[in-house]
């Protein structure tokens, strides 16, 4: 039984400046006593993906409103693999079309959370995926 | 419960023997469903409104007449008996053409004036070829770069007919020079052309985050369209106060309120400071709010707001000049109460808000689209937004008397309450030494913060009902509606009309352009001549944001 808790980086990539639900979400994942670090507005993927691994996370929340999102994703997850992360989860939350949510699953992306989700199922989903460490 | 209370007023007093004759025998057969009754705001709001609410208001001073000081039942004597709202749908996507191609088709459709949206790369000063726009050119905007994007957006939409709003922040001076260049291209005279330029930089600070200058410098710039508008283009409003982003953000009705207020306020102040005198520019300085879910609350915002602006008018500044008194404001209905889920219901949402603006009296209105929460609007969303404006300006009857609310004991009651509120957030930040310093000490956007915090729990909690969300839900609904695609391949064709102007402009004459509005920069003089020079020259907008970006840095949000 280890006591590790999740460690989850909340990033918001792109221009877009709408960051009230990144911060809403970092702090119900604090709140649910995870270790949360947000970085900011416009992170490109390279900078997102060397704060995953500076800080050794869990999981990466991306949020994405501005329909940027088929751009900017998948390149994440890339990134995160070449720096051997693999078991670092790639969320995406915000405002996704229905049509790009299998593309992004296939290419990686762990969970897509639209408007409306409750931060408890995004606190559930993240204790349910994230992989003990060893 | 057999406390003895001080009984202050008749009023008082009847509505007592009210709660003990009448109420508190119905209560003990048929309690209420819950204990609090809230607000979307989360405010408590009260079983009953009664004389007793008013007993502190003054019907002379506090309420008045149309027309008359303090405003609270709006700035015009005949309301919209003389002139409706003017109903002004925000809209831009992809290319400008294609964006042209809309406003002329809802200009057909019976609009009365034009709102242009621009992309985030467009927002935040970068153009369409910067590695930073790849994957948003078109996407929530439309794409312009230079003065040749701004021909082909007003081609053949003549300027001095009809007013155009602008959404833009951090670059705002640069659009004005384009708005301008091409009105005097098409023949206009400065003199005659009308328009709103967003131009609040103090809330993308606060809120909506397209900023590219620190604070001040920017503020600078804002201070510049002020004295340049008030010489040369007196009937164009060149900014456009805006509370909306901050209710987006998360604010409750009170925040956006006295943080909107407090921002218009600084605006003053800073045109004051400069030299300007009160009545020459702030007549031209315009609000802009949202009008959430919450019927009542939105209409006492309103009211409130006339009235904190004339009293802060005539106290702080000392005017008496009826135009700086009287606020003008434009309502868009809140997209952040848009749901994915069941979208066709954001139709009666937008009704009910938007009817919320007008019982407000507002001056002009967007409707949002009911496809808003998934992507920018299809022209047929976009078509029964406007038709909602429209059933409600002609078929409804509200705009056949003013203020059709004025005397009811609880929008009163409201309007008084928020107006306080606000006057106490004004005390805390002028304590602070304003709103710039405020902002500087991350107060405005914490506020903010723990609103938005507190309301997603309230939601989560249930106290909050959203229909489709948490109460009322179905599968599957999202996906019956089609929705706007933007394509990818809009970015090669901005790319490529950058190219073309860049390969036929006057390389010399833009350097130099950009070198004298480094120079007004780096001297503290006014950077609007300059600006329109580059502009004139077909310089970019990423490259005259980068020419003031040299002199004056680039803002970083502290951890807040």
């Amino acid at each position: 039984m280890t006591e590790t808790k999740i460690r989850v980086l909340v990033a918001k990539p792109g221009l877009d400046g709408h960051d009230r639900g990144a911060k809403v979400i970092a702090r119900a994942l604090r709140d649910a006593g995870m270790e949360v670090i947000y970085t900011g507005l416009r992170q490109t993927p390279e900078m997102i993906a060397a704060a995953a691994l500076q800080e050794d996370v869990d999981a990466v929340g991306v949020s994405i409103l501005s329909g940027a999102h088929n751009t900017l994703c998948p390149r994440i997850v890339q990134l995160l693999r070449d720096q051997g992360m693999n078991d670092c989860l790639v969320l995406v939350g915000g405002i996704v079309p229905q049509e790009d949510i299998p593309k992004l699953k296939e290419l990686g992306v762990a969970g897509i959370f639209l408007p409306g989700t409750s931060t408890e199922d995004i606190v559930t989903f993240l204790r349910a995926n994230v992989k003990p460490r060893e | 419960m057999a406390e003895i209370k001080e009984i202050s007023s008749p009023e008082q007093a009847e509505l007592e023997r009210w709660e003990r004759e009448t109420l508190a025998p119905a209560l003990k057969k048929t309690p209420e469903a819950k204990k609090r009754f809230e607000s979307v705001s989360l405010d408590e709001v009260n079983r009953l409104y009664s004389p007793a609410d008013l007993i502190e208001n003054d019907t002379a001073r506090d309420i008045s007449f149309p027309g008359e000081f303090p405003y609270t039942r709006g700035i015009h004597p005949t309301g919209y008996r003389g002139k409706l709202w003017t109903m002004r749908q925000f809209a831009g996507f992809s290319t400008p053409e294609e964006t042209n191609a809309r406003f002329k088709y809802l200009l057909a459709q019976g609009q009365t004036g034009l709102s242009v949206a621009y992309d985030l790369p467009t927002l935040m000063g970068y153009d369409a070829d910067s590695p930073l726009a790849e994957g948003e050119v078109g996407k929530c905007g439309v794409a312009v770069s230079s003065l040749a994007d701004m021909e082909a957006l007003f081609d053949g939409i003549p300027l001095e007919g009809v007013t155009v709003s602008q959404t833009i922040n951090a670059p705002a001076s640069v659009f004005l020079a384009m708005y301008l260049v091409v009105a005097e291209k098409q023949g206009a005279d400065w003199k005659k052309i009308s328009g709103t330029l967003q131009n609040d930089i103090l809330k993308e600070y606060i809120a909506q985050k397209e900023w590219i200058y620190p604070i001040r410098p920017a503020m600078k710039l804002v201070t510049d369209t002020f004295e340049f508008c008030t010489q040369q283009v007196p009937r164009y409003n060149p900014v456009s106060v805006s509370g909306y982003h901050i209710r987006e953000a998360g604010a409750t009705a009170t925040q956006e309120l006295a943080f909107t207020l407090r921002d218009g306020i600084e605006y003053v102040d800073w045109g004051v400071k400069a030299g300007l005198p009160t009545d020459e520019f702030v007549p031209r300085i315009s609000f802009f709010f949202n009008a959430h879910n919450d019927f009542f609350e939105e209409i006492a915002k309103y009211r409130a707001a006339r009235r904190i602006w004339s009293r802060a008018m005539r106290d702080r500044f000392g005017s008496s000049n009826e135009r700086t008194l009287k606020m003008r404001f434009h309502t868009q209905t809140a997209g952040v109460s848009l749901t994915v889920q069941q979208p066709l219901n954001n139709i009666v949402r937008v009704a009910i808000q938007a009817l919320a603006g007008v019982l407000g009296g507002t001056q002009s209105l967007h409707t949002d689209s009911y496809d808003e929460a998934l992507a920018l609007p299809t022209d047929r969303a976009a078509l029964i937004a406007l038709r909602t404006q429209q059933i409600i300006a002609e078929e409804t009857g509200v705009a056949n008397t003013i203020d059709p609310l004025g005397g009811s004991y609880f929008i009163e009651a409201l309007t008084d309450k928020m107006e306080s509120a606000a006057l106490d957030y004004f005390e805390k930040i002028d304590a602070m030494g304003g709103m710039v310093e405020a902002i500087e000490k991350g107060f405005p956007q914490r506020e903010i913060q723990d609103s938005a915090y507190r309301y997603q729990k309230a939601v989560e909690r249930g106290e909050q009902t959203i229909v489709g969300v948490n109460k009322y839900q179905m599968d599957g609904e999202s996906t019956e509606i089609t929705t706007l695609v933007i394509d990818e391949s809009v970015r090669e064709h901005q790319i490529e009309r950058l190219q073309k102007t860049r390969d036929r402009r006057d390389g010399g004459a833009v350097a130099n352009a950009l070198n004298r509005l480094r120079t007004a920069a780096q001297q503290n003089e006014n950077t609007m001549p300059a600006t329109i020079e580059a502009v004139r020259a077909y310089a970019s907008l990423g490259e005259i944001c980068s020419a003031l970006r040299d002199i004056y840095g680039v803002y970083e949000e502290p951890a807040f």
